[in-house]
C-alpha cells in the first residue's frame, strides 16, 4: 500500500490511506528523505489519522523520519493520531519525543506557518 | 481450556510482516463481537501486532490463535501467540522494560502485558514461546 505524497506549496504531505506493514513504513521514510531534498520542501506532514494501530515499529519509523529529514534541513509534523491510538501508544511506553504533533491537518499547517516554513510568495491553502 | 468458547476460534499464520496487519485487523474484528469499546479495540490490535512482530522477528513463523471467551458470563478475547522458534532464554529478563536481543525498542512483553487484562508466557528454551493474553469486557 504505497502513501500518496503531495507537494502543497513549500511542504510535503503524506496522507497515510489504510494500514501499513513495515515495508510500506520503511518504504515511505526512504521516499520522504530524498523527496524532501528533491522538491526543496522546508517541512513534512504525515498524516496519519487513518491509522487503528501505531505500535513500536511504527513509532520508530515514524521518530526515524522525523529525525532524518531533520538532518536534511527540513521539519517533520505527526498529524491525526487518533484517541484511541494515542492511549495505546502510551500505554505499551512509546512516546514521539522531539518529534512535532498536531490534532489534525489544519492544525499541523498552522504550526508550521507560525514556525515561518510556509512560502514567501503565496498562500498555503487547506481543503476545509 | 480454562475458558467457554463464544465462537469458533480465528487462525492466523505469521510468517512475514503483511501478516501482522492481517492478524490485528481479524483480532479488532473478533474482539468487536463481545461488545470491547474502541479503546479496547485499538489495544487489543496494538498488543496483537507487537506479539505477531515478535514471532516474524525471533521465530520466523508461527500462528496467532484468536479466541471469544466466556468466563460466567463475563465476556473477553483470549490471543494466544505460539511458535516453535529459538524460545526466549531468560523470561524473568525479557520481561524487564528495556530489555530486547534484537536491538528494537525492547518494550514488546512488558508493554503488552500492560495493555492486556492478563498475560501468561510459557518458553521453552530452543523449543518455542507461547504468549496468552486476554481482554474483558468491562
Amino acid at each position: 500500500m504505497q502513501v500518496p505524497i503531495l507537494k502543497q506549496g513549500a511542504y510535503l504531505i503524506a496522507t497515510v490511506q489504510s494500514a501499513l506493514t513495515d515495508d510500506d513504513l520503511k518504504q515511505l521514510r526512504d521516499t520522504l528523505v530524498v523527496q524532501v531534498s528533491k522538491v526543496r520542501a522546508r517541512a513534512v506532514i504525515v498524516d496519519v489519522t487513518a491509522l487503528d494501530v501505531i505500535d513500536s515499529f511504527a513509532t520508530r519509523t515514524l521518530r526515524d523520519v522525523a529525525h532524518m529529514i531533520k538532518l536534511r534541513g527540513a521539519e517533520t509534523v505527526i498529524v491525526g493520531i487518533q484517541p484511541e491510538v494515542a492511549f495505546s501508544m502510551v500505554k505499551l511506553g512509546l512516546t514521539l519525543e522531539g518529534v512535532a504533533t498536531s490534532l489534525d491537518l489544519e492544525e499541523g499547517l498552522a504550526y508550521l506557518n507560525r514556525k515561518g516554513k510556509g512560502p514567501e510568495h503565496h498562500e498555503v491553502r487547506t481543503h476545509r | 481450556m480454562r475458558f467457554a468458547l463464544i465462537a469458533d476460534e480465528v487462525r492466523v499464520a505469521i510468517d512475514r510482516d503483511v501478516d501482522i496487519v492481517s492478524a490485528r485487523q481479524k483480532g479488532r474484528e473478533l474482539a468487536s463481537h463481545c461488545g470491547l469499546p474502541s479503546t479496547d479495540l485499538a489495544v487489543v490490535a496494538t498488543a496483537i501486532s507487537e506479539l505477531a512482530r515478535n514471532i516474524v522477528r525471533y521465530a520466523v513463523r508461527g500462528e496467532i490463535i484468536l479466541r471469544l471467551v466466556d468466563d460466567h458470563g463475563k465476556r473477553g478475547i483470549e490471543v494466544v501467540a505460539a511458535d516453535d522458534g529459538p524460545g526466549i532464554p531468560d523470561v524473568a529478563l525479557a520481561m524487564q522494560d528495556g530489555y530486547s536481543t534484537s536491538g528494537s525498542l525492547g518494550l514488546g512483553l512488558p508493554g503488552v502485558r500492560r495493555l492486556m487484562d492478563e498475560f501468561e508466557i510459557i518458553s521453552d528454551f530452543g523449543k518455542g514461546t507461547t504468549v496468552t493474553v486476554r481482554k474483558w469486557k468491562r
